[in-house]
């Protein structure tokens, strides 16, 4: 399928989730709603570069605090008492997620040089200073948080939170266009050939440095871009719970859980753990969470290491498997094996 | 025939343990190379320097009149340097179509040739087809033995279109008729201009490729000249059958 239908046929089914949404009548849906789409936006970023390329970055928390702090330091700049929320939330968004990129570009020049377990801990290191710089920072309210009290509610949505709901369905579209469209261009064969062998790719002729520094890019502008309205969903940000570890780690299991090496993962995985949390949290406690994340990511390193969708695909090729086989030894028992020699044949 | 690549003086160390010491090397377009020594005598190290997957601390390398030292190992490549790797390193998530069309995708169309879809296709075939692999094209490299795994690390090295290539050890554990094969491919490739360093413990193969030698003992260059010299050379026989 082309990009532009695959945008139409996702714009179709978000407005779907919209207006079934509206018809419960109850803005608490929304609120949970915008935290799971919220979820599909990181987890898919994530996976452009932890999943595409191989690199595991801890850091999404970071990121996603970046686009929310840059809305904060715009809200305090620009807007007035007077003239309250002067700056439409897309336009934070191109905000939040330029600085998220520029961010991106420069940790991913300082730290891809370094592989596997010591470029996770390098981005760990880096939402620690970010948290650090943050907390310290007066004019975004330091440790004592930051208020935006967001408007009750904005023509013609009605709710302020529908307004929010659809703008991070939007972004979540937006998403999965774009990881769709990396995984099947040039960009996203040669991602791969980075997570499958480094040397051998740059021995190809790929300029590995430079397709990592734009996946890191990416990735970031993308966390960057679904923080930049938190501001406003939450009322009060925190430097602590907004840097907080809870991000990366469902950020890296959410896609773990639904497989990485399709966009398709992400979304199933970030569905199914952001709505599981959000009914455990009304229904059992808010505490409970991140047990749940560790317990699943646990299972599923172990029963289902290439998450569902490598459930899915194993059990369907097996069946296509095997009917191809089947027909294939039907058509080639006449024609002779070109590579019959004995070596060849022997396992090695 | 003017010179391809040109090595001088090249020293590479490992901690205290120098690999390579003032290697001078230089090799006309055109030419059939072999290059052989005992294991551990740095031949892999000596082609790791020249292809950029290791840095060289002394001496320089020049390719195609140019210096190459400081260039990553992908803008050598797109010069028109390739290798097959020793240990084969294939591109586990990708058919082997997919694995021969990384280099054309990126170093072919690096270069300005731009071709249709059905053009690469056509390409990734018939190199596949060449090693002898077309049957399993659309298998994954974890389905091959590892003697097809360096068919197939020959086939994507060739895919880069290469105006050198060096091939580390391609031949090792293949039947007498499939070193025929290799042979026979490189021949061809080097009729078609292909400059060929040759790396291989197999010394039928090597005398019958070469039409210059390279010895490599300890990190030094012992000797440099016709293949029949070379294997009467008393300090060669003394590296290889002791004193």
């Amino acid at each position: 399928m082309r990009t532009i239908p695959f945008f139409l046929i996702c714009l179709v089914i978000g407005g779907i989730a919209f207006a079934a949404a509206l018809t419960l009548g109850n803005d608490y849906y929304f609120f949970a709603g915008y935290v799971v789409l919220q979820y599909v936006v990181l987890s898919t970023a994530w996976n452009i570069l932890g999943g595409y390329c191989g690199y595991v970055n801890f850091g999404t928390g970071a990121f996603f605090a970046l686009g929310a702090y840059s809305t904060v330091t715009i809200y305090t700049l620009i807007d007035t008492n007077a003239f309250p929320h002067v700056v439409p939330i897309p336009v934070l968004m191109l905000v939040g997620g330029a600085v998220s990129a520029v961010v991106g570009l420069g940790m991913g020049y300082l730290t891809l040089r370094l592989r596997g377990a010591f470029f996770a801990i390098a981005t760990l290191a880096m939402a620690v200073v970010l948290e650090t710089l943050v907390v310290n920072w007066d004019f975004v309210g330091g440790s004592r948080g930051a208020f935006i009290i967001r408007p009750e509610t904005i023509a013609p949505f009605g709710s302020y939170i529908r307004y929010l709901f659809l703008i991070m369905l939007l972004l979540a579209v937006a998403s999965l266009t774009i990881a769709r469209l990396i995984e099947r261009s040039r960009l996203g064969y040669g991602l791969a050939t980075i997570r499958d062998d480094e040397f051998a790719a740059e021995a190809a002729g790929v300029p590995t440095l430079r397709l990592k520094l734009i996946a890191t890019t990416i990735s970031g502008a993308l966390m960057g871009m679904a923080g930049a309205p938190f501001p406003y969903y939450i009322g009060y940000l925190q430097p602590q719970p907004t840097f907080a570890l809870d991000y990366a780690v469902n950020a890296i299991a959410m896609p773990l859980i639904g497989g990485t090496s399709t966009w398709v993962g992400p979304l199933i995985g970030a569905l199914l753990l952001g709505s599981l949390q959000q009914i455990i949290i009304v229904t059992i406690s808010s505490a409970v969470n991140l047990l749940l994340v560790g317990a699943l990511l646990v299972a599923f390193v172990i029963l289902a290491p290439n998450g569902i969708v490598g459930l899915a695909h194993k059990y369907l090729q097996h069946k296509d498997d095997d009917f191809v086989g089947r027909r294939r030894t039907g058509l080639e028992a006449p024609a002779p094996q070109v590579e019959s020699s004995p070596t060849s044949e022997a396992p090695s | 025939m003017s010179e391809l690549l040109e090595v001088d003086n090249l020293g590479k160390r490992f901690g205290g343990f120098v690999a390579l010491e003032n290697i001078s090397l230089s090799v006309a377009a055109g030419e059939r190379l072999g290059l052989i020594g005992p294991n551990g005598s740095g031949k892999s190290t000596l082609v790791n320097c020249i292809c950029g997957t290791l840095r060289n601390e002394q001496g320089s390398v020049r390719f195609d009149g140019r210096q190459i030292d400081r260039l990553p190992a992908h803008r050598r490549t797109h010069l028109g340097l390739a290798r097959s790797f020793q240990l084969p390193r294939p591109f586990v998530s990708m058919s082997l179509i997919e694995n021969v069309r990384i280099p054309l995708l990126y170093t072919v169309e690096a270069r300005g040739t731009r071709h249709a879809a059905e053009q690469i296709e056509e390409r990734c075939h018939g190199l596949l087809r060449e090693v002898g692999l077309e049957a399993k094209a659309r298998r994954r490299p974890s389905d091959l033995t590892q003697v097809e795994m360096r068919k197939l690390e020959l086939a994507r090295a060739v895919a880069a279109e290469p105006k050198l290539l060096i091939a580390d050890e391609a031949m090792a554990g293949l039947t007498h008729s499939e070193i025929e094969d290799i042979l026979a491919l490189l021949v061809r490739l080097n009729e078609q201009g292909v400059t060929v360093i040759l790396i291989e413990h197999i010394m039928s193969a090597v005398m019958s490729f070469s039409r210059r030698l390279v010895v490599l003992v300890s990190g030094r260059k012992i000797a440099d000249g016709q293949p029949e010299d070379v294997m009467r050379d008393p300090e060669v026989e003394r590296a290889y059958l002791g004193q």
